[in-house]
């Protein structure tokens, strides 16, 4: 039985890889993905903001209170030098390379389009397979127009394609006016796959402290759908390569996603959740569904299930959506809807 | 051979040359030498060798002395070893010092000579310490600049190995150890070629062996002592001749010649100085001067003190001297003279006893003292020198650079006198700390240094102040080497980096005619003209200054460099200073900045090159208008209501006039009032808190960790806030007890440091806006006329009785209590002051203070002011700092005091029962003063004793009524740092506790060696780095608590007000109150921390959540009632300690440099928190029986 996918021209054993995520922060945890069978790891991300304040806050307290007082002109020995931020990465990703014989791939995190961008460039001097870049952007300024937003997630993906020669894949979130249409101007500007969906930071309310908390929540199966919709749709439709994450859990997950017409199914709540040995347990899985249904190939059976494909190409769409809402309402428990 | 040229300070030369030729290092820091054992340090760390090609040891100890001994073992073992010292930790060696040389061992210490501490402590230059040990048998061999720091560095080094005696290497603490300067490197091969590797291993064959067993160190008796002491005389006799060999043998390696005694000057001089260190420069440049025009002059400049040459002195004295000043930087009470005056008359009357002498009269010698504790040495104080050479009967045994108008020695002089050369570019910056003008400095210097054919000085002035502290940078360039050792007085460059200075200092002193004056200003270039005093608009046209001007913050703001101004300063003086041509000054201005903050990221470096890109642009040069056109006049220094002392003294030395204040202006004995930060107002903070009633709890957290006691609150009536200025505000206060009162908060703006920790504890939020709490930051400038008028009406308010109707046993209730440590220069958001200020709060109008030295005793004791107060009564804390070293017992002794005074007060009452009383003698004796009721009765029961026995004058009624107040329960604390609990001071410390007697010892734990710039102590965590523990510190804390509380019979707790305030009020009030020694351990966060200290209180929090500090009190007294005397105050762990550590920069920065290491240790320090909470659980469960 043939598992194996090509994911912007690396060719993957299987389509589960895990996403980025502390899972691959450091290289123990890196070599214990790929023991547990993972074909691929994305590393965690390397934020723009890293990049900045990591230096800046290093600067600021070996300077802060120096050179004031004649006892005291520095609280701090000198270092011959220091792994900051995108140093300290980049070392973890070139070693990751010499420790595992998986492809590796670098994930960088930003959204303007400055000096931060040539660590892109580092990474595949590090010796990355390839390059994830997550825009993570959320538009608060009601003076911003959509066209605006929309164009510098275009520029910054035209300038990170242009400083490497690896593939580049784009993970954004769902919040556009015409995803699809935004999917192919991604892919214009040099994607070589999307990664949908980012899972946007959801803060909380500390209701005794009155503060606004952190608290991302891992995802669950449920939130397979909302991939896997703009998968199918995707899929046949703009050229480029997706893989789906946000809702891989399961056998089952995997193989929706291929059916809709991913390349690869990425996880990490799962794994954070169950461990790396997840991994193969849903390879098995996978297997032996695949056997028991008598598929040869993930090829076979990738966008099998895409909107193009599919026998009811509007259940894609807007009607499929009122029937749901319909079917809903007729629900035995009689549950409240609203 | 080419020699590198490095701009570098002279204790950087000293440590380089003691590191080629050492294979052990013992290091303690201690001002001005430390960053002498830092670099070994450093150098040790990071794998650089010595000159046999091998890595030394370098290893910190926990004193001098413990430095001293660790050397002596070494030395006797037969290692090349050095140390190096200053001040009080060279007496601290003194003892080894003769054993050392006893045992003619060859080795050198290094040693930035400083004052030791007498009338006060002082961390600056002079002779006073090696003066100290002249006695012990060393040589001394000194150095007047930083190239010569090198290379006697070396000669020394090369003469103890053939003389065998040992060797004390001294240059200036601060005016040479701190001197920037451009010197040549020595090479490898001229310690090749000076080191006889015959000689280390004669020195290594000397070393104790079992394989060759010896021993040493015996005791000797009446018979052999004298004898045996007399063998070493040949070997001193010897040495003045090796140690020119040995200067002969480096001037024909390196090409510079030195001699025993070093004359410059006129052949047929007739008035010659002498003296020794960095004055000699000085000296040398004015005679060079003097000689030039004619005049009969020269010095001799006395590198070999010890031993005392009379054959080579004589040789270097010109035979027409008829009139000698010996110069002496030191100062001998109640002796013939100082030293090295004493030391030339002998040599003189020697050789004229012996008829050897060339001068055809005995010359008169006169003594004189100058420079103390880095009292300027200018050449118009040498001119006065020679001028009062030149009179028939020149003034002995006089003072030069001060006025002594009490004895008379002054000598006057003409200070306008003045040699400076014009080709030396002399450039002043006026900044502050923060603003980075020293650091930028320092770099200007390495360019001018390092990439022209220049030569560099630079030279740094400090205030006394942690925080808001103002930077003087003295720098010159010239095309000869610099012997200027004196501050510029005549400068072509002045920058004031702070506007806010043109008030306070006179800036522009310094500016010679013509000079071009660089101002950052806060103003658009055409108002700034408008916004400086009448007076400086005046000297500016007096005195023709080019004015350029810079809105520097603003720029800097643009860039996202905050308050950092100094690229942008730097950029604007290369382009207007014309040192270098701009362009070339820009490009090394970036290179500089490559180096500085390269391996800080490259982020850092493209902020910084675009503030050099951005700085000329925004500079604009000021017209100068003919008339001064300003209205602001320059404000008192303090307000007329200040007391006399504050306003004669404490005042001049405020305003930077110090220097002017003539002898009787001083206080004999070093006493000087208390109560005086309040009358120096600062005004350092740019936003400070405001009040919010309306959203207040009145909780007290705020009042209770301002670090400066800026945030105070009352409870008073309706009618005492009659007449309170527009705006004053006041809540309802709630208090049970208190149902008609209002409550007030108020801030002290101008004493504020804007640190925000009152912000960031504060728990109550707007419930219509989360955002806003009870108090908010809010910029100073639109409210400080206000806040003032508030402040003024708030201070006269009466204050909280310490007897009413509300029991001070918590923070809501204490935060009404005044405190008597206010307004300390300490750091912006200092973790130890809050701790005193509690104190203060609960105890001080009856505490006695012992404070070790550290950060507590300089923002506690440095002048002008002192934070320590007083309350309406007149009473207060009285403090006072011995040493370092001999806190515990410092304060022991005061509990002696007031143990034996007591008894003896009491023996009195009885006794005198008849004549005081018998129901006033029995109250006296009766009265339970466990509480503050019964405090305030025997009070008054001491005032009524007073005025019954006040006019009788039988000698032991007398007594009585001397020894009166005695009566009343007095708090002996004794405070300090880690460094002296833990390290220094642990012995004595450790015998106090034993003792058993009344002390509160009180532990300001920082986890480092804060004052002297974060050395590593026993306090240190595993994993933190520190400096002496540049690879991350390998071994955990010492549990000193633990180990105290192993006696059962000490009160023992471990404290962190970030944690629990409740614990840490609980903790102070139960020390106090115990009838035995009290060991509080305080978590204090640190600007060593490498924190936000406006976070400081929740790092604490996060320590004891983590399980790292544990809160915990032991109580002795627990065990009479049956119960476990351990109570822990805080629960199990929670949460890793990376969430804790992480944090900060002491911990992070080993993750960023050894990640490796940084996880082995981490892991490490997390299962050392596992241990020690489970032990203490233990202790903490143990029944009662067990524990007893």
């Amino acid at each position: 039985m043939d598992l194996t996918t090509n994911y912007m021209g690396l060719t993957l054993k299987h389509p589960i890889v895990p996403s980025a995520s502390p899972m691959s922060d450091n290289l123990g945890k890196i070599r214990q993905l790929e023991d547990a069978g993972a074909s691929a790891i994305v590393m965690y991300s390397l934020f723009e903001e890293q990049i900045a304040s990591e230096s800046l806050m290093l600067d600021h307290y070996l300077t802060y209170g120096t050179e004031s007082y004649a006892e005291a002109v520095s609280y701090f020995p000198h270092m011959e030098s220091y792994n900051v931020g995108p140093h300290e990465y980049l070392d973890l990703l070139r070693s990751a390379k010499e420790a595992v014989d998986i492809p590796v791939i670098g994930s960088l995190n930003g959204i303007s389009t400055g000096g931060w961008i040539e660590y892109a460039r580092h990474m595949e001097d590090a010796g990355a397979d390839g390059l994830e870049l997550n825009i993570y952007y959320i538009p608060t300024d009601p003076f911003m127009d959509s066209a605006e937003i929309e164009q510098m997630y275009l520029d910054v993906v035209h300038d990170v394609k242009k400083s490497v020669t690896i593939p580049l894949a784009v993970k954004v979130g769902p919040y556009f006016s015409s995803f699809a249409n935004m999917a192919m101007r991604l892919k214009q500007a040099g994607a070589d796959a999307l990664v949908i969906f980012n899972r946007f930071y959801q803060p909380d309310i500390d209701l005794e402290e009155l503060a606004v908390t952190p608290n991302l929540m891992l995802s669950n199966s449920h939130e397979l759908r909302l991939p896997l919709l703009w998968t199918a749709v995707l899929y046949g439709r703009v050229a480029v390569d997706i893989a789906i994450t946000s809702g891989v859990h399961t056998h089952e997950d995997v193989l929706k996603g291929m059916m809709a017409g991913a390349n690869v199914t990425m996880m990490a709540s799962g794994l954070l959740r169950n461990g790396p040995d997840r991994i193969g347990a849903i390879v098995e899985d996978l297997k032996r569904w695949m056997e028991e249904h008598e598929y040869e190939s993930i090829q076979q059976m990738r966008g099998s299930m895409s909107q193009r494909n599919v026998a009811e190409p509007a259940a894609f769409e807007r009607a499929n959506y009122m029937k749901v809402l319909g079917s809903w309402r007729q629900d035995p428990t009689g549950a409240d809807l609203r | 051979m080419v020699r590198e040229k490095v701009t570098i300070e002279g204790n950087e030369a000293a440590a380089y040359s003691a590191y080629k030729t050492s294979e052990v290092v013992a290091i303690y820091p201690i001002t001005p030498s430390s960053g002498m054992g830092e670099l070994a340090d450093f150098w040790a760390a990071h794998g650089e060798k010595n000159l046999w090609g091998t890595v030394p040891q370098v290893v910190e100890m926990q004193s001098e002395g413990g430095a001293a001994g660790a050397v002596h073992g070494a030395l006797q073992t037969g290692a090349m070893t050095t140390t190096f010292t200053a001040s009080q930790g060279l007496l601290l060696m003194i003892p080894n010092l003769y054993k050392i040389a006893g045992e003619l061992t060859s080795t050198v210490f290094h040693i930035a000579a400083r004052s030791i501490a007498a009338q006060a402590l002082s961390i600056f230059g002079d002779h006073s310490d090696v003066m100290a040990a002249r006695g012990t048998g060393w040589a001394v061999l000194f150095s007047g600049s930083v190239q010569e720091v090198m290379d006697l560095a070396l000669i020394s080094q090369a003469s103890t190995l053939k003389s065998r005696v040992p060797f004390l290497h001294a240059f200036d603490g601060f005016r040479t150890s701190s001197e920037v300067s451009k010197v040549e490197r020595l090479a490898d091969e001229d310690y090749r070629a000076m080191i006889d590797d015959d000689l280390v291993r004669a020195h290594r064959a000397r070393g104790l062996t079992p394989d060759s067993p010896v021993i040493r160190g015996t005791a000797q008796n009446p018979d052999v002592y004298f004898q045996g002491r007399e063998t070493v005389n040949p070997y001193y006799d010897a040495v003045p001749g090796i140690v020119q060999e040995m200067m002969d043998r480096f001037a024909g390696i390196v090409g510079r010649q030195y001699r025993l005694f070093d004359y410059v000057g006129a052949p047929d001089a007739e008035r010659v100085i002498v003296l020794m260190g960095s004055g000699g420069e000085t000296v040398h440049e004015t005679v060079d001067y003097l000689t030039e025009r004619g005049e009969k002059v020269g010095v001799i400049k006395v590198r070999l003190y010890r031993p005392f040459s009379r054959e080579h002195l004589l040789q270097a004295l010109p035979a027409t001297a008829k009139k000698i000043a010996v110069l002496d930087r030191t100062k001998e009470p109640g002796s013939a003279g100082e030293p090295l005056y004493v030391d030339v008359v002998t040599a003189l009357s020697e050789s004229m006893a012996l008829g050897e002498s060339k001068f055809a009269a005995f010359p008169r010698v006169v003594g004189g003292r100058y420079g103390l504790s880095s009292k300027e040495f200018t050449p118009a104080m040498v001119k006065g020198i020679f001028d009062e050479l030149a009179k028939d009967s020149p003034k002995n045994h006089f003072t030069i650079g001060i006025i002594d108008d009490v004895s008379h020695t002054s000598l006057d002089y003409d200070p306008h006198f003045d040699i400076e050369p014009d080709d030396v570019v002399r450039a002043v910056f006026w900044g502050l700390g923060s603003d980075g003008t020293v650091g930028a400095n320092k770099n200007s210097i390495k360019i001018i240094g390092e990439e022209t054919n220049n030569y560099a000085q630079g030279y740094f002035v400090y205030d006394s102040k942690k925080s808001g502290a103002r930077t003087i940078s003295h720098l010159r360039f010239g095309p000869r080497p610099i012997k200027s050792t004196y501050l510029i007085r005549r400068a072509n460059f002045v920058a004031v980096h702070q506007f806010g200075f043109f008030q306070t200092y006179d800036v522009l002193e310094p500016a010679a005619e013509g000079a071009t004056l660089l101002i950052n200003a806060p103003y658009p270039a055409d108002e700034v003209w408008n916004h400086l005093p009448r007076p400086v608009q005046e000297e500016i046209i007096r005195k023709k200054l080019k004015v350029y001007t810079i809105d520097a913050y603003s720029v800097a703001g643009d860039l996202g460099l905050g308050i950092r101004i100094n690229t942008i300063m730097q950029t604007c003086f290369f382009a207007i200073s014309g040192v270098l041509p701009q362009e070339e000054a820009i490009a090394e201005i970036k290179k500089a900045i490559e180096k500085t903050y390269g391996k800080r990221g490259e982020i850092v470096v493209r902020q910084n090159f675009a503030a050099v890109d951005a700085a000329v642009a925004h500079m604009y040069k000021l017209e100068v208008p003919a008339q001064a056109t300003g209205t602001i006049e320059m404000p008192a220094v303090v307000p007329d209501e200040a007391p006399e002392f504050v306003k004669n003294v404490t005042a001049m030395i405020m305003a930077g006039d110090g220097d002017l204040l003539p002898v009787s202006a001083m206080p004999v004995d070093g006493t000087f009032p208390s109560a005086t930060t309040q009358w120096e107002k600062r005004n350092v903070a740019l936003e400070v808190p405001i009040w919010e009633p309306d959203i207040c709890i009145q909780c007290g957290k705020c009042v209770l960790v301002c670090p400066h006691a800026v945030i105070r609150s009352k409870v008073v009536s309706e009618a005492e806030l009659a007449g309170a200025p527009e705006g004053f505000k006041t809540a309802d206060a709630r208090w049970r007890e208190y149902p008609d009162k209002k409550y007030t908060l108020q801030v002290s703006m101008e004493d504020c440091t804007g640190c925000t920790l009152c912000v960031e504890v504060c728990p109550a939020k707007d419930k219509s806006v989360a955002g806003r709490k009870a108090i908010n930051m809010h910029p100073i400038h639109p409210v400080l006329e206000e806040g003032r008028k508030h402040w003024t009406f708030f201070d006269k308010l009466p204050e909280q009785p310490h007897v009413d109707s509300v029991k001070y046993n918590n923070v809501k209730n204490i935060q009404l209590l005044e405190p008597l440590f206010e307004f300390s220069g300490a750091c912006a958001g200092c973790g130890e002051t809050p701790y005193l200020k509690l104190m203060s709060q609960l105890f001080g109008d009856r505490a006695l203070i012992a404070n070790a030295t550290g950060c507590s005793s300089i923002y506690g004791g440095n002048l002008p002011t002192t934070p320590w107060s007083k309350n309406a009564e007149g009473r207060g804390p009285a403090w006072s700092n011995s040493l370092f070293e001999d806190n515990a017992e410092f304060g022991m002794g005061m509990r002696l005091t007031l143990d034996k005074q007591g008894e003896y007060v009491r023996e009195l009452v009885v006794r005198l029962r008849d004549v005081i009383g018998h129901k006033l003698a029995d109250d006296l004796l009766s009265t339970d003063q466990s509480e503050p009721e019964g405090i305030e009765a025997q009070r008054a029961l001491v005032e009524q004793l007073k005025r019954t026995i006040q006019n009788d004058d039988a000698p032991e009624v007398r007594d009585l009524y001397s020894l009166a107040d005695k009566l009343v329960k007095k708090s002996v604390w004794i405070v300090g740092g880690d460094g002296w609990a833990y390290d220094i001071g642990y012995g004595g410390l450790d015998h106090v506790l034993a003792s058993g007697r009344n002390v509160n010892v009180l532990v300001l734990d920082t986890e480092v060696y804060s004052n002297t710039g974060g050395q590593s102590s026993k306090a240190t965590p595993m994993g933190a780095v520190a400096k002496f523990a540049a690879g991350g510190k390998p071994t955990g804390k010492k549990d000193l608590a633990m180990m105290a509380m192993t006696y059962g019979n000490v009160y023992v707790a471990q404290v962190a007000m970030g944690a629990s305030d409740r614990q840490t009020v609980q903790a102070f009030l139960e020390a106090e109150s115990y009838d035995g020694p009290s060991l509080i351990i305080a978590y204090s966060h640190c600007i060593a921390h490498g924190i936000n200290m406006a976070k400081g209180m929740d790092q604490q929090r996060l320590a004891t959540e983590t399980g790292y500090w544990p809160l915990f009190r032991y109580d002795p007294r627990l065990k009479e009632q049956g119960k476990n005397p351990f109570q822990l105050d805080s629960k199990a762990p929670k949460g890793a300690f990376r969430d804790y550590a992480y944090n900060e920069t002491r911990y992070r920065m080993l993750a960023q440099s050894n990640p490796e290491q940084a996880e082995i240790l981490l892991k490490q320090a997390q299962e050392a928190i596992y241990d020690r909470w489970q032990r203490y659980e233990d202790f903490a469960k143990q029944r009662t029986a067990e524990t007893a």
